[in-house]
């Protein structure tokens, strides 16, 4: 079952403000687990609902500037290491503009621009994408692991060693589920709509 | 065109990511809050509000009394159980090896609690005897209010959270404070060669 553009953006507006709800804020930032696991993730995804309703036009326009998806998926693992910094996360709890920031960027740079480069990127640049992800989960995983002290001043010591293993999880997770996608799945190594000739 | 469309929207991507990072961890030498504090004090010395404390004798004194002086300030809650415990020891040690400067009266030691609910001067009086507290020139106090709390956290930028235990987890450290009254630098809490390396250095020209 497929949901309309228009409704799907309608749900990630929805998410996005709920989101946004002071005690919602309050909750989700309570530990560092839910606010790099739960909040920072469900943030891209209403990005990413949201831009689905963007006009064709629009979206054929950028696809000039963004071949195979690439300014796309640069612009998106930029934005997202900045909130991957421990001193971000914690600025996001003590500083409301620096969570303000936060509420427009993930979802607007991480969420909206990898929905529309995602189908733009061809075989190789998805696997540099999901490469770098399961990387970027097993460096800051053992990095949270490891650490003993505490990277965070707003949370606690077992809480980021949590998190860490978490991360270290997910890694595993991503890996076993691509492992399975190359050995079984069906792969497009091919973009399916190649360009003519001459529009390079 | 795309491929040097492409190639020009990179560059101003990877142009403004790059400042992006750097603005936000202080030209890559800051990654945790803790660290920017320290970078910050270090820079931009921050000259200390007069708050009003109550000493473990009972009697109020203004940090702004202390001016004039090198005050070695940490945080504490006295029902700490844990390693933070250890930092009464750790100024005990200092109170020790600087006893000429403390003795002399350039130098003041300062432990104030960050939980003046609990901590009246009884608790502070024992928390010094407990950690061998030489009597001299050691000072445990509390802020008289709640505002006067929340000043002294935020210009010293300590953040106290509560742990599962009924305490708290605190960025402990030994903040040094000049005799202008600024906070001039925020050393190892564990560190006390350290401080008075900075003491010594300082005080003997």
């Amino acid at each position: 079952m497929r949901i309309a553009p228009a409704h799907q953006a309608g749900i990630g507006a929805v998410l996005w403000v709920a989101l946004a709800l002071p005690p919602m804020q309050r909750a989700l930032t309570a530990t560092m687990t839910l606010q790099m696991l739960v909040q920072i993730p469900l943030l891209a995804v209403a990005g990413w609902l949201v831009v689905q309703a963007l006009p064709r036009r629009l979206d054929a326009r950028l696809s000039a500037w963004d071949r195979s998806g690439v300014s796309g998926l640069l612009l998106a693992s930029l934005a997202s290491m900045v909130w991957m910094l421990p001193r971000a996360m914690d600025a996001a709890i003590d500083d409301p503009w620096v969570a303000l920031a936060k509420f427009l960027s993930v979802p607007l740079l991480v969420g909206a621009v990898l929905a529309l480069s995602w189908p733009r990127m061809g075989f190789v640049v998805r696997g540099v994408f999901l490469a770098e992800l399961v990387a970027s989960a097993f460096r800051l995983g053992w990095l949270y692991l490891a650490s003993p002290v505490r990277l965070c001043s707003n949370y606690l010591l077992d809480d980021q060693q949590w998190l860490g293993k978490l991360l270290l999880a997910l890694g595993v997770a991503i890996s076993l589920v691509l492992g399975w996608q190359l050995l079984w799945g069906r792969i497009e190594v091919e973009r399916p709509h190649r360009q003519g000739p001459g529009t390079a | 065109m795309s491929v040097l469309r492409t190639l020009l929207a990179s560059l101003v991507i990877l142009a403004a990511g790059v400042a992006t990072l750097a603005a936000a961890t202080d030209g890559f030498r800051a990654f945790t809050t803790e660290t920017a504090r320290r970078l910050d004090v270090r820079e931009h010395p921050r000259v200390l509000p007069p708050a009003a404390l109550q000493t473990a004798r009972g009697d109020t004194l203004s940090l702004a009394r202390l001016r004039g002086k090198w005050l070695l300030v940490d945080f504490i809650y006295t029902r700490c159980t844990t390693y933070c415990s250890l930092q009464g020891t750790e100024f005990a040690r200092l109170q020790n090896r600087l006893a000429r400067p403390l003795a002399q009266g350039g130098v003041v030691l300062l432990s104030i609690s960050f939980d003046p609910v609990r901590d009246g001067p009884s608790e502070l009086a024992a928390y010094l005897r407990r950690s061998g507290d030489r009597g001299t020139g050691w000072i445990a106090a509390r802020p008289t209010g709640r505002d006067e709390l929340a000043t002294l956290m935020q210009a010293f930028g300590v953040v106290a959270i509560p742990d599962s235990l009924g305490g708290y987890v605190h960025n402990s450290a030994i903040a040094v404070v000049d005799p202008a009254g600024r906070l001039v630098a925020i050393l190892d809490w564990d560190d006390s060669r350290a401080a008075e390396r900075f003491v010594t250095a300082t005080l003997t020209p």
